[in-house]
């Protein structure tokens, strides 16, 4: 008897909560659900960080979806740089919160283990921090778009202007995970390819190395022509900084190599020390009137320009926010391969970007830009940085599909 | 060229000068913490933050007033180690009865906080700060090219270390302190203000840490993150030493900066970890420290 009564009080008391969450879910089956993994609050928050959420937001709203009815909600963390704190929130937010897509995903460690997680269950990861050129070879998958870069493109660019300026024998400083491996990988394969011989390699632990006059001493050790710099964000820069104070391009005859330099890197650096660096983007917001125009719109906090990761999560987002108009929200939830493959047949079309396209194996093309970083006397003012080189076409600058060893295109 | 285990000999001893350039801030850092724990009893997490802000003080102070690396390496420890003072008084002298771990929580909670606020404030790759023209340059050593900066940052270290070591064993107010610390109840009765004494050395170990965060700021990154990538190493640095034992973090900061020096040519891989095994090594042999009295 009072077993009853209880079942049938607990049920008087649900019944509305039972209204409440139908509407919910009905609210749920009606909204997509973004979540930015990035880096908040390390070495690569200001090249992604706020700046991709901000990004993400802005692409949300330009997009008109929501006048179309269709809900977006926007969630973000920090997986700070660490695989193991990333795949937690990837597992979490797609098991507990409803993540429909992962956005952004800087560090090349956290991103493959994302990638495997998003694969996994069947949802859709956006990456435009990472630079391992495995998403898109050996570690692609269906659910997977390699948004803004890669070591393949940065190689290709960087190391070989870097070649043909001169520059035979190379000696790497190379960042001691995922991302700064591939980068070596790749940027080696370029210099052997074009004659070029590589002298040897020196790893720095990554996260947590500051001082690299060490590592420099051994470049300058091994008499190579380039130093090629196989690290990113705060390692990059104190590279840099401290070449200069060792006199390690004193004389002309070493040249640096940023392979990855971002334009957040060369304001921290300032001009004095990052003048004449060469190196590859493929967005800047100075290009042209549609780029100035996306980066006023932005409006990155204390006049800051976006980077071309914060840019490619705006890009990313728009085209995945047109996929899902096009496919309904129902089905764009219910597989991510299929969304992903939506996107792969739709042209891309955005004001950071331009026009451009995804390939089978995950990769978005662009062209891809060699810029050269200008003397304090040739700058406007701040942000205004660069000046270009070189335009690789969108066809030439990504490493070409068969290359790759992408299982999806066998 | 002669070889030592394979290696060129001028390589390896740039590299020993290098680690012993590395080993000048462990030294100087290790010092402030090893101040404030001897006397205090406090275990200073929060002095990675503290070195931070020193180098952004400096930044600041060139920025905004327009004064120089020479005004900053007087004005940013003095600056820093007033904020040092304010924190003691409002917060850190309520836990002196108390456990360590309530000082070591609060001090890391503070840390994290400073830090949070300069990272949303100025973001985390950094601003850029420039080697004082009267030290740029460099002395072609033959064997390497010396930045005449970094010889500049270990005389002043080894200075500013032995200078501290002289103030605590030698003088007055230094026999007072370790008085205080031995029993501060006799020492009051003696008509000594041990409190404000208290203050006092916080202060100045805060300060110390804002020196090494000056004489770091032209040739590291000046960003919220320095203090915490450092602070780590510091403290195995003061644990090798033996807790609170100055001449032993100073010895051990210069001695592990070349231990550290020479991981970085024979397995770089293992550069970052070096120090914690020998951290474990000491440990297990000599559970105080190596110059800490059990």
């Amino acid at each position: 008897m009072s077993i009853q009564r209880r079942t049938l009080l607990s049920a008087a008391a649900a019944a509305p909560l039972a209204g409440g969450m139908a509407r919910r879910a009905r609210a749920q089956a009606n909204t997509i659900k973004i979540g930015v993994l990035t880096d908040m609050s390390a070495l690569y928050r200001d090249l992604a960080g706020p700046g991709s959420l901000r990004a993400v937001q802005m692409a949300v709203q330009e997009s008109g979806i929501t006048q179309r009815g269709i809900n977006v909600e926007v969630v973000s963390a920090d997986h700070q740089n660490r695989p193991d704190v990333g795949s937690t929130v990837a597992r979490q937010w797609i098991d507990r919160d409803g993540v429909d897509v992962i956005i952004d995903v800087p560090t090349s460690s956290v991103a493959l283990a994302v990638n495997n997680i998003t694969r996994e269950k069947n949802k859709v990861m956006l990456n435009s921090g990472a630079a391992s050129s495995d998403l898109t070879g050996s570690a692609c998958t269906p659910n997977t778009i390699h948004w803004t870069y890669d070591t393949w493109m940065l190689s290709n660019s960087t190391g070989g202007a870097m070649v043909r300026a001169g520059g035979q024998s190379w000696f790497f400083i190379t960042a001691d995970y995922a991302f700064g491996h591939a980068l070596e990988r790749d940027a080696s394969e370029f210099v052997r390819g074009a004659g070029g011989r590589v002298l040897g390699s020196v790893r720095t632990p990554f996260p947590g190395t500051t001082d690299f006059s060490s590592f420099l001493l051994q470049a300058q050790a091994s008499r190579a022509q380039v130093v090629g710099l196989a690290n990113a964000g705060g390692d990059t820069i104190n590279t840099i900084k401290q070449a200069a104070e060792f006199g390690l391009t004193r004389g002309g005859r070493t040249k640096l190599a940023g392979l990855l330099v971002f334009i957040t890197d060369v304001h921290s650096l300032g001009l004095q020390t990052a003048q004449g660096l060469v190196l590859t983007e493929t967005f800047y917001w100075d290009l042209n009137d549609k780029t100035r125009g996306f980066s006023t719109r932005l409006a990155l906090p204390g006049g800051a320009k976006p980077s071309m990761v914060q840019a490619g999560c705006y890009s990313s987002v728009l085209h995945y926010l047109k996929a899902v108009g096009e496919m309904g929200v129902a089905a764009a939830k219910a597989s991510g391969a299929d969304a992903v493959a939506k996107m792969k047949a739709m042209p891309t079309e955005d004001d950071a970007f331009g026009a451009g396209s995804i390939r089978a194996d995950g990769r978005k093309i662009h062209p891809s830009y060699l810029f050269e970083v200008k003397q304090p006397s040739e700058s406007r003012g701040a942000w205004d940085y660069y000046k270009l080189l070189g335009t690789t076409p969108a066809d030439q600058a990504f490493r070409p599909v068969a290359q790759g060893g992408c299982a999806l295109v066998r | 060229m002669d070889d030592i285990f394979g290696i060129p000999a001028p390589l390896l001893f740039g590299q020993l000068l290098l680690g012993l350039i590395n080993g000048a801030f462990y030294a100087l850092l290790s010092l402030g913490l090893a101040v404030i724990f001897g006397m205090l009893n406090v275990i200073n997490f929060a002095h990675g933050a503290q070195f931070m802000m020193g180098a952004f003080v400096a930044w600041m102070l060139l920025e905004y007033a327009g004064l120089n690396y020479w005004w900053a390496l007087i004005l940013a420890p003095l600056l820093v180690g007033l904020f040092g003072v304010l924190l003691e008084r409002t917060m850190i002298a309520r836990l002196y009865k108390l456990d360590h771990l309530y000082g070591l929580l609060l001090t890391f909670g503070l840390g994290l906080i400073i830090e949070g606020i300069f990272r949303n404030q100025y973001g985390s790759s950094g601003l850029p700060y420039r080697i004082p023209p009267q030290l740029s340059g460099a002395w072609d050593l033959g064997f390497m090219f010396m930045p005449i900066y970094r010889g500049w940052v270990v005389i002043v270290a080894a200075v500013m270390c032995l200078a501290t070591w002289l103030v605590i064993e030698k003088t007055k107010i230094g026999s007072y302190l370790r008085a205080s610390t031995e029993n501060a109840a006799l020492v009051q009765a003696f008509g000594i203000n041990v409190p404000r004494l208290m203050t006092l050395t916080y202060g100045a170990g805060v300060a110390l840490a804002a020196f090494a965060g000056v004489l770091a700021a032209p040739i590291y990154s000046v960003n919220p993150q320095m203090g915490s990538n450092l602070i780590i190493i510091v403290f195995a640095v003061v644990v090798i030493g033996g807790m609170g034992s100055i001449l032993g973090s100073v010895i051990t900061g210069f001695g592990l900066g070349i231990i550290e020096g020479l991981t970085k040519v024979f397995y770089p891989e293992a550069s970052s970890t070096v120090i914690f095994v020998v951290m474990a090594i000491v440990l297990l042999a000599r559970p105080a420290g190596l110059f800490g009295r059990a």
